[in-house]
């Protein structure tokens, strides 16, 4: 019992006790952070196709060359960690927005906190890594997270494993860059110290403040991310949630987590007591009774004495 | 007293055990299609909807509709309500068999269930409400067993095994509310981390709240109903003492979950109100949401309260079903109907037909165990070695 009541207490104070400090985890220092910046994305899915190369998934049925797969809009699947997506512009004669989507790498990533058997990692590297080896395959990473990214093996029968994007961990523990970021003909991509990377997204939108929304999206969303994005149009007309709100996504079961110990240490004492009281019932009204019916016999002892000595 | 003669009700159980078989052998199919060809080959899972009704029946109803178990025994147990005896070896075998067909049906849902002790011993997610989740069930699922054992000890003639599990009773009644408090709140916990995928009706941080107190609706309910179809087709295993104390429990239990009911009602009123979610009833999930909170909590609470009033058993039944029905609407809505509402058409989950099936076939090994036991066992009688006993 005492071992159950230790799930909470781990995480009311040795995890982060996000819910009872006022501590707030911005992030391992020196982390990495990309920022893709959609008003420069020209929808040439190169990307993509650099994407499938590192990570060596299957060949899709259309070539990363075929534009055409931009008409449906698509999500993250097995087979492709990231897509991009086309969305029409609210003024006419602008050209479309394309906007690249991918796990965003959250500082206190919600599949991590969710998993439990650790199967996720935040490396210091800002990557949120996932490890099969482990892997129950429950899925509830897939109903943790927010941007809704992880994705399932459904069809493996017996090594079914989530898949998403790694930001290429393997590649930046080495030096090398991401592959889409390295693959990005445009500026559409950058890659940096978060630090930096976020200096840079606010002297876009202070130069250019014509051409973005003033808001760097993963900034704070859910209590910050690793991938950030500047745009030109409202984050939610390309299809990004703006309700998320900043509250990492840890916080949002740690005060559920830390009552654990409070009802292990608690509900015992209290149950036992409810126990005692009635027993203790019991025993009082079997000696009432008792009393009474001596008391009844005594009486009629009596009565009967008298009559005896009467007669 | 019994209701059927014997000749009937030779003729319910060759009908019964016809359907059985038929369920049972497609139910063997479609486990193996499960296990050979992945959840794809059986289920309509997505990215978009990772769970299904495997989470939303079998795990989340299952483990719900088997809280009579630490119900009745802390009632009689804990808070010394000696007149509902009778009620508890049933309610004890309902919990046991729910809670291991709820671990069945985990072993369909989950990617590799060969792995589900890794939790425990490879890697500890302490973080997670599910590691709580798997952690208390996995526990609860080992006491229950200990509770039931005294019955099983009986039949085989272990008495001195039997009456050592017997000197546990107390503490294991204790053990068995803690964990059923900590597990039942912490599936609706589960909900918690998303609530940008949660109808904000539902979504609530009281969930716990909610779904711990409709489990104790939930386990005096199926009391009540499990208590009408056991006096309907195992009337010839029941003693005396059981028939005579069982119009006190459905009156009892009745009149309890009565008022859980209205209590459950006003805190989910204040739920609403915490998040000023009052906007929100003006709209077609509002409706949807109104249709529960008055149809299945409202209204089940009056019936009970009116069946108890003029004493009416067949109310009291009637409204038990309407009772669980309700908290499978909750636990629908919560897990399947009002989560991913953010979600086009297109992308929402609809069962698959095998997915039903694999959940029939297991309520259905659960009526099979639970008809073994109760013709076997002494669940409906006491055991003529050890009367007084208890």
């Amino acid at each position: 019992m005492g071992w159950v009541g230790a799930v909470g207490l781990s995480t009311t104070f040795v995890k982060s006790g996000a819910a009872a400090t006022t501590k707030h985890f911005t992030g391992y220092p020196n982390s990495f952070a990309i920022l893709h910046d959609i008003t420069l994305c020209v929808g040439c899915r190169t990307c993509e196709a650099a994407c499938n190369k590192v990570n060596e998934l299957p060949q899709p049925d259309k070539p990363f060359t075929d534009l055409s797969v931009l008409e449906t809009k698509r999500r993250t699947t097995t087979k492709a960690f990231t897509v991009v997506n086309k969305y029409d512009n609210s003024v006419p004669s602008e050209t479309p927005i394309f906007y690249k989507k991918q796990c965003n790498h959250c500082l206190e990533p919600a599949c991590a906190s969710a998993c439990f058997v650790r199967a996720f990692t935040k490396t210091k590297t800002g990557a949120v890594i996932y490890d099969s080896s482990v892997c129950v395959g429950c899925r509830y990473c897939m109903v943790a997270c927010p941007f809704e990214i992880p994705t399932y093996e459904y069809d493996q029968a017996l090594t079914p494993r989530i898949r998403k994007c790694t930001m290429c961990y393997p590649r930046v523990v080495e030096g090398q860059l991401p592959g889409c970021v390295e693959a990005c003909p445009l500026e559409a991509l950058s890659f940096g110290k978060r630090e930096n990377i976020i200096k840079i997204a606010r002297e876009r939108i202070r130069k250019y403040p014509d051409r973005y929304v003033d808001h760097i999206y993963g900034e704070q969303e859910m209590g910050g991310t690793n991938w950030m994005y500047l745009s030109g149009v409202p984050f939610k007309d390309l299809g990004m949630r703006e309700d998320l709100g900043i509250t990492p996504a840890p916080q949002l079961t740690a005060g559920a987590l830390s009552s654990v110990p409070i009802i292990v240490g608690l509900w015992p004492v209290l149950l036992a007591g409810l126990y005692g009281i009635s027993k203790r019932k019991e025993k009082i009204a079997k000696t009432e009774q008792e009393q009474a019916v001596a008391s009844a016999l005594d009486k009629e002892k009596s009565a009967t004495s008298q009559i005896e000595e009467k007669s | 007293m019994a209701q059927v003669t014997t000749a009937e009700q030779k003729s319910i159980f060759s009908l019964f055990n016809f359907i059985a078989l038929i369920i049972v052998g497609i139910g063997l199919y479609l486990t193996y299609l499960r296990f050979a060809g992945g959840l794809a080959a059986v289920t309509n899972l997505s990215d978009y909807n990772p769970w299904g009704i495997w989470i939303s029946f079998d795990l989340l109803c299952g483990v719900a509709l088997a809280a009579g178990g630490y119900v009745t025994s802390s009632a009689v147990y804990l808070f010394g309500m000696k007149k509902y005896h009778s009620a508890v070896r049933p309610a004890i075998l309902t919990g046991f068999l729910g809670y291991a067909l709820v671990f069945l049906a985990i072993n369909y849902d989950v990617g590799r269930p060969w792995r589900l002790p890794y939790p425990l011993i490879v890697q500890q997610g302490t973080t997670s409400v599910l590691f709580e989740v798997g952690l208390c069930v996995a526990t609860y699922l080992t006491v229950l067993f200990v509770e039931f054992s005294p019955a099983a000890m009986e039949w085989l003639g272990l008495k001195r095994a039997r009456n050592l599990v017997v000197k546990l009773t107390i503490l294991l009644t204790i053990f068995g509310v803690v964990l059923s408090t900590m597990h039942q709140s912490s599936l609706g916990a589960l909900f918690l981390i998303a609530p940008s995928k949660l109808h904000p009706l539902w979504y609530s941080p009281y969930i716990p709240v909610y779904f711990f107190i409709t489990s104790v609706v939930a386990g005096l309910s199926m009391v009540i109903f499990e208590s009408t179809l056991s006096h309907r087709f195992f009337a010839y295993k029941m003693d005396e003492t059981h028939f005579k104390e069982a119009d006190g429990v459905t009156l009892g239990f009745g009149k309890a979950a009565s008022f859980v009911l209205a209590g459950y009602f006003a805190i989910k009123v204040m739920g609403i109100s915490a998040d000023n979610n009052w906007h929100y009833l003006k709209t077609g999930y509002g409706s949807w949401y109104l249709v529960e909170l008055l149809g299945f909590v409202a209204l089940p609470s009056l019936l009970y309260a009116i069946g108890v009033r003029v004493k009416s058993l067949t109310l009291i039944k009637w409204t038990s079903v309407l009772a669980v029905l309700g908290v499978i609407l909750n636990r629908f809505n919560v897990c399947l109907i009002a989560f991913n509402w953010h979600l086009p058409s297109a992308e929402r989950y609809f069962p698959h037909w095998m997915e039903i099936g694999i959940s029939v076939f297991i309520v259905m090994i659960g009526l099979i165990l639970y008809r073994f036991i109760v013709t076997r066992m002494p669940i409906l009688y006491e055991h003529p070695d050890y009367k007084d006993a208890h």
